[in-house]
């Protein structure tokens, strides 16, 4: 007989689906089937099952293969790194527990470390906006039950948050938003016919990197200004169309995503979305909310934020928390060669990173902490496999929004398998023992 | 990307670049060709698909992962952000080169082989 484990949290997208139900095998060890969760959440519940899954660390030989090696000695070569290392990078974060993150930052502390989540290369220009101009948002909840005007700007859910239009922004009746996405209207900027351009009422399919223009152009519309006959390929009359449509709503939001924070200008697009958004509340109510890639990279700003102040980029080595992006953010240091060891955790930047980052990382003493194989993990001098939270070890997590949402434990890690907690937990007390109470 | 990225199928969904059918017409290459991706920042081969989100004439596009990667610009311009998006490229046939897997790619560019 197999049992089923209802209100499960699903640990891939931002999203952070919170009702999937997962068919147990009776021993509690085997994941037989997945119910509610999108394609790619069901793939990383049932990867957590493949056979050819790493269960011992890894320590990179000098002609490039990988020796199994006891997590004993995985845990002395990491604080060993740190011992040594004069300023070590520590980067990831956003696919592990709150729990975790905060351990982490306990050892980048006393290893005078920098910490850098995910969102250097994702939503980090959103967070110099946001500390720009502020941010006015609601939590997803609100928009299921009230947003009428929804815009996705430079994001494209139906494959990146593929649960996010129907539990929450486009077609779920809420209680003023009875009639579902009838209820909706729903506007798409991307230059591409993207699939969530193809469901849109207007689609804007701007000329690639004329993000700002078009912001502005729809600020302009706003106060009935003159505008020129097409604006980054969009003509006037659309736009104006458009603007009206916003106006008329009862309550709307702005949906950002890479398409705005990667693209030239940068944090400038996004102020300017942020700018567009209050002046849309001179006539109606209107939100903005950041398309959180990872489940838990929102948390991480979180914990960041409590702990030391800022949301990524955090620079312990001096002694105290300093934040400078362009200077303390990862692909800076890398191009710039100012870190001497790395250590990753949840996450790849391997296959994330410019080839030329990635470079610098493989030169340098590297630890990669990852329950899959990765570019990272096959560059890295050691990898370490860990239980993957959300499948095998619960925490906390924060969605998108900004909501924390505890994460839940359906089967047991593989025997012997140690989680990202207890391999940082001692990783942080081999650390003590090697500076002998001296910070 | 949750399947494991050392596996095929990630090289199947990323390792390609999305051209519009009149750009590969233009190139003379037929759809599922190899083909050479430079920049001024480096080179990779991928495989050349017809658009699945598109017509968009001029404009290509590769999805993120180690592929793109190789050729994007990584300069942040003081925010932290590399520009990931917006990268000029030329597009050149290499029908007899393969496309690399994402451990290979990275483990040959890092040894600086590729």
């Amino acid at each position: 007989m197999s049992k089923s484990v209802t209100d499960v949290i699903c640990p891939f997208c931002g999203t952070l689906c919170d009702d999937l139900e997962v068919i147990v095998s009776d021993d509690g060890k085997k994941i037989e089937d997945i119910y509610n969760a999108c394609a790619i959440g069901a793939e990383k519940f049932m990867h957590a099952q493949a056979a050819d899954r790493v269960k011992k660390p890894r320590m990179q030989q000098p002609d490039g293969t990988y020796k199994e090696v006891s997590y004993d000695e995985a845990v002395d070569y990491t604080a060993k790194m740190f011992h040594k290392a004069r300023k070590p990078l520590m980067y990831g974060w956003s696919s592990t527990s709150c729990e975790a993150q905060s351990i982490g930052h306990e050892i980048a502390e006393k290893a005078g470390a920098i910490v850098d989540n995910t969102a250097t290369v994702c939503h980090g220009t959103t967070l110099i906006a946001v500390q720009d101009v502020g941010i006015p948002s609601c939590t997803l909840g609100e928009i299921k039950n009230r947003a009428d005007r929804i815009i996705f700007w430079g994001c494209n859910p139906c494959h990146a948050h593929p649960r996010h239009q129907s539990r929450y922004s486009i077609f779920p009746r809420g209680y003023f938003t009875n009639k579902g996405h009838k209820n909706r209207k729903m506007i798409v900027v991307d230059p591409r016919d993207s699939d969530t351009a193809k469901m849109a009422d207007y689609h804007f399919k701007l000329e690639q990197g004329r993000d700002y223009e078009l912001l502005s152009a729809l600020r302009v519309a706003l106060r009935n200004e003159p505008l020129p006959e097409t604006v980054a390929g969009i003509p006037r009359e659309k736009i104006i169309e458009v603007a009206e449509v916003l106006k008329s709503g009862r309550f709307g939001i702005i949906f950002f995503g890479m398409g705005v924070t990667q693209t030239l200008s940068k944090n400038h697009n996004i102020d300017n979305a942020i700018m567009l958004t209050k002046d849309l509340n001179e006539f109606t109510k209107f939100s903005i909310m950041a398309m959180r890639g990872h489940y838990n990279v929102t948390g991480s700003g979180q914990v960041l934020g409590w702990q030391f102040g800022f949301p990524y980029a955090v620079d312990l080595s001096r002694g105290f928390a300093r934040y400078n992006p362009g200077e303390t953010t990862s692909n800076d240091l890398l191009r710039r060669d100012e870190v001497d060891a790395i250590f990753v955790l949840g996450s790849d930047p391997g296959a994330h990173f410019p080839i030329s980052s990635v470079r610098k990382i493989a030169k340098l003493p590297s630890v990669c902490v990852d329950p899959h194989i990765t570019p990272t993990s096959e560059i890295s001098k050691l990898h370490v496999p860990v239980a993957f939270v959300g499948v095998e070890v619960g925490g906390n997590c924060y969605r998108m929004d900004n909501v924390p949402i505890e994460a839940r434990k359906v089967v047991d890690p593989p025997e012997g398998m140690l989680t990202d907690v207890e391999f940082l937990d001692r990783v942080n007390k081999r650390l003590d023992q090697l500076m002998g109470g001296k910070k | 990307m949750e399947g494991g990225k050392e596996k095929d199928a990630y090289t199947k969904a990323c390792g390609i670049i999305e051209m519009d059918p009149s750009d590969l017409k233009k190139l003379g290459a037929w759809r599922g060709t190899n083909v050479r991706v430079t920049s001024k920042y480096g080179e990779v081969v991928v495989k050349a698909v017809e658009a699945t989100q598109g017509p968009h004439p001029g404009l290509a596009y590769i999805p993120m992962g180690p592929w793109a990667n190789s050729v994007v610009n990584p300069n942040t311009y003081s925010t932290g952000m590399p520009t990931f998006k917006g990268t000029p490229v030329e597009v050149e046939i290499a029908m007899n080169e393969p496309v690399l897997s994402s451990v290979h790619l990275v483990q040959k560019k890092c040894r600086g082989e590729a």
